[in-house]
């Protein structure tokens, strides 16, 4: 069948967008919290006071005029990212993996010259890729170099790892790994594999792409039943820790895992999808109607352990 | 502390109570119609009075028609020529008095009276005096012998031929009307001066009948130069009874007009006047809306000093306009709250509609494809220059412009009259649009930027098909205070926490 019923997906729990807009983000979501995610100097900043790692931050080119220096801004770094400040869905973001003389390579391979670049920057700038359109500032922060674990399940990018927060609890999570239709951006609506990931164990469940089950890696061909996330805990941590510096109750940590700095924060979402629940082959409610019923005075650390040995059954 | 779920009901019940009771107050008791283009019918009934020239001072009075039930008055007017001109009110019964010192040429008086036939009407009731009934005396008296001896065989047979007043009446009528009449009737008929009513009339008196000569007319379009026709109500235990000369008794007939009332005469002229008054008839099918607008001038309804009507007609066509925009917005909120489909710019598709409606669905629909089209390639060439997105997008307004310029010059010299209409596209959305898909082209591929661009149009043109209605324009106009109704919906939609029909196939993998 290509559609189902109101009835069933009723019966697995699953969450659809107008309740996620009006029960989980309309009711726990504060709008003046959201600079905090939204911006992203300002979520590096205070995930940094909370003890979080984070990409490092190169750079930040805040007007026009700054432009004329983006050589000598770039001049030390082999490789890095360029993002906007306020970005969203991975919009604007370019990934330079190497040089090649005055040339700039992308992970895709492509050859992008510094005019290309200071357009790319000019354009965020003026606010092409920001939310609303609004004048924003362009970022350059350091590539994460991804664990060659992960080699197998990514084609050109760095996969990432998404967990929903709860009200404190990091409820579900999944793998984002690029592929080649995504044009190697871990974006699932553009064609990455989603991957669900058991809170517990930090194992791999079940494998989605574009919304459809696949067994393995469309690109790479590695079946995903072997995946296991190194430091689970670790990374459950961070996102559990990121309830505390935003007060966000519905939110997703984006977390990618460097070979040398181990997991990293690299930006929160107010707004997180649902197709998590597709990668994970399970709906949310009911996740979200057990944490209801939990009292919120926990720490991060009991609540992480909550969602491996609790939360995770369910 | 009312729960916000119980205050968001208490808002919608209200604003649906709301709206539905003014709705139904205008619709019941201020007469406003609820379908558009239901015609009423208006009917002008003209008596034109023939005068012959006449050296003597001359006075000509006719009786005026008055409101009955299902027939309303709306307006009366006099073409009095050089007469004065005065109305009296005598017994109930109102007169109009025509009067000229000499006649020198033969001359005609008009008095035309538009009716409105409503069948909900009701006259209000004004009982003709019983003075106003008083007949001449006794004529058989009058006649000769033999004359009289034959109007006296005649109301035996009657007599015997009935049993009451009604029934003798009814057979009366019958007689006269007889194919191969009785002797006596045809007696009667040949007195100088007599008519079948009068001879009547007077056979009726003679017997103390109480009742009442009609005189009126059919409400049938097109007649001319008629006579009033006659009929009669005789009373009998305190009930009116109706006849017909042609067909005894009756019931009134739904396009039977009463001028008079009464046994007064109709014309009364005075002097030497010849005068001969004939009717027409002639009928107009108006909007009942306009009826009902000015009803509503006429009443001074203070509540509906509020309707639209009573803004300069600049202004209610613009609001004509501006009433169907919430019929847009509750296309978008539908289609994408419970529907799901994803769109360019949460209202984009509206202004599309609205350039639709003015250029008509499948022109509007191509041209938005052409400028989008080339708008489109010039996009992708502009980036190529390194403008900033400010410059670009004025860029693209200006591309835009000088498309939907070259168009109307090119379509007018092909006698495309339809494309001239493209000015009412919203240039500057047009721009934004195509800024927004040639980003989304680049970012996401052609694949999403095409399902955007297509939701987009696919709303516009479900809003089009909901706003070019003739239905719903003219709800929305008579109608405003529906707003609330539109706003409770809209409001209770707001609220829908379940899924959307496109989740139904997102989540089929979930669904098991």
């Amino acid at each position: 069948m290509w559609f189902t019923s109101f009835f069933k997906l009723q019966q697995q729990g699953v969450v659809g967008m107008n309740y996620r807009n009006i029960e989980l983000i309309g009711k726990y979501n504060v709008r003046s919290s959201y600079p905090l995610v939204d911006n992203k100097l300002i979520t590096k900043k205070i995930a940094q006071e909370v003890g979080i790692a984070v990409t490092e931050l190169y750079a930040k080119v805040e007007s026009q005029s700054e432009l004329k220096n983006l050589h000598d801004i770039l001049l030390p770094y082999e490789n890095f990212v360029i993002k906007p400040n306020h970005g969203s869905g991975g919009k604007g973001i370019i990934v330079i993996t190497h040089r090649d003389g005055d040339h700039f390579i992308k992970a895709s391979g492509d050859v992008l010259t510094l005019e290309d670049l200071r357009r790319h920057i000019s354009n965020t700038l003026s606010g092409l890729y920001s939310l609303g359109g609004r004048y924003d500032i362009a970022i350059i922060e350091k590539l994460v170099v991804f664990d060659p674990m992960f080699k197998k399940y990514s084609y050109e990018g760095v996969p990432d790892i998404r967990i929903i927060v709860y009200r404190g609890y990091p409820v579900m999570a999944m793998m984002r790994c690029p592929t080649r239709s995504s044009d190697g951006k871990a974006n699932l609506h553009q064609g990455a594999v989603g991957v669900g990931i058991d809170l517990k164990s930090g194992k791999a469940t079940n494998a989605v792409v574009r919304d459809r089950p696949v067994l393995k890696h469309p690109d790479t061909g590695y079946d995903f039943s072997d995946l296991q996330i190194p430091h689970w805990e670790e990374i459950l941590n961070i996102a559990s820790l990121s309830y505390d510096m935003t007060g966000l109750g519905y939110l997703g940590a984006d977390i990618v895992f460097d070979k040398n700095m181990g997991p990293l924060l690299l930006e929160l979402n107010a707004r997180p999808g649902l197709a998590i629940q597709i990668a994970n082959d399970k709906g949310l409610k009911s996740r979200i109607k057990f944490v209801d019923e939990q009292k919120l005075t926990h720490t991060a650390k009991e609540r992480v352990d909550f969602s491996m040995n609790n939360i995770s059954l369910i | 502390m009312m729960s916000s779920r119980f205050q968001l009901l208490f808002i919608v019940f209200f604003l649906t109570i709301s709206g539905l009771s003014l709705a139904f107050y205008k619709v019941v008791y201020l007469d406003v119609p609820l379908i558009p283009h239901q015609k009423r019918s208006l009917f002008a009934i003209t008596a034109s009075i023939e005068l012959q020239k006449n050296d003597n001072p001359i006075v000509v009075s006719m009786s005026l028609p008055q409101p009955q039930d299902g027939m309303q008055i709306v307006s009366s007017e006099v073409d009095s020529g050089d007469f004065g001109y005065t109305v009296s009110h005598e017994n109930n019964i109102y007169r109009a008095t025509w009067a000229k010192r000499e006649l020198e040429n033969n001359s005609k008086i008009f008095y035309k009276t538009i009716l409105l036939a409503d069948s909900f009407y009701k006259a209000p009731i004004e009982e003709v005096s019983v003075a106003a009934n008083k007949l001449k005396e006794d004529q058989i008296g009058l006649w000769e012998e033999s004359e009289q001896s034959a109007a006296k065989l005649l109301l035996d047979y009657v007599h015997s031929h009935s049993a009451d007043d009604v029934t003798f009446v009814a057979q009366l009528i019958t007689l006269f009307n007889s194919k191969q009449p009785m002797e006596a009737v045809n007696t009667l008929l040949q007195i100088k001066g007599e008519t079948k009513i009068s001879l009547i009339s007077a056979l009726m008196k003679h017997e103390n009948i109480v009742f009442r000569k009609l005189r009126g007319i059919e409400l049938i379009d097109g007649q001319k130069d008629r006579k009033l026709i006659t009929m009669l109500k005789v009373k009998s235990d305190d009930k009116w009874y109706l006849y017909s000369l042609k067909d005894a008794q009756i019931s009134k007939p739904d396009n039977f007009f009463v001028w008079h009332d009464g046994n007064s005469p109709l014309l009364i002229t005075k002097g030497e006047a010849k005068a001969k008054l004939r009717f027409s008839v002639t009928e107009t099918k108006v909007s009942a809306t306009k009826i009902a607008k000015n009803m509503i001038k006429e009443a001074n309804a203070e509540f509906l000093d509020f309707s639209l009507y009573t803004l300069p007609s600049l202004q209610q066509n613009a609001f004509k306009q501006i009433l169907l925009v919430p019929i847009g917005a509750l296309i978008v909120v539908i289609m994408r709250i419970l529907i799901g489909i994803r769109t360019m710019g949460t209202f984009m598709p509206i202004l599309f509609s609205l350039a639709f409606i003015q250029t008509t669905l499948i022109s509007g629909i191509l041209m938005f494809v052409v400028i989008i089209g080339i708008g489109l390639f010039v996009r992708g060439y502009l980036s190529r220059l390194r403008l900033l997105l400010v410059a670009r997008i004025s860029a693209v307004i200006i591309v835009v412009i000088a498309i939907m310029s070259i168009m109307s010059i090119v379509s007018y010299k092909l006698g495309l009259e339809d494309v001239l209409k493209i000015t009412f596209f919203p240039m500057i959305i047009l721009a934004w649009t195509i800024e927004r898909m040639s980003i989304l082209w680049e970012e996401e591929g052609s694949h999403e930027a095409l399902i955007q661009g297509g939701g987009s149009l696919i709303i516009a043109v479900i809003a089009y098909f909901a706003m070019d209605n003739v239905m719903v324009r003219y709800i929305t106009f008579n109608f405003p205070e529906l707003l609330l109704v539109i706003l409770a919906l809209i409001i209770l939609i707001g609220r829908y926490t379940g899924y959307r029909l496109s989740e139904l196939i997102r989540f089929v993998p979930l669904g098991k």
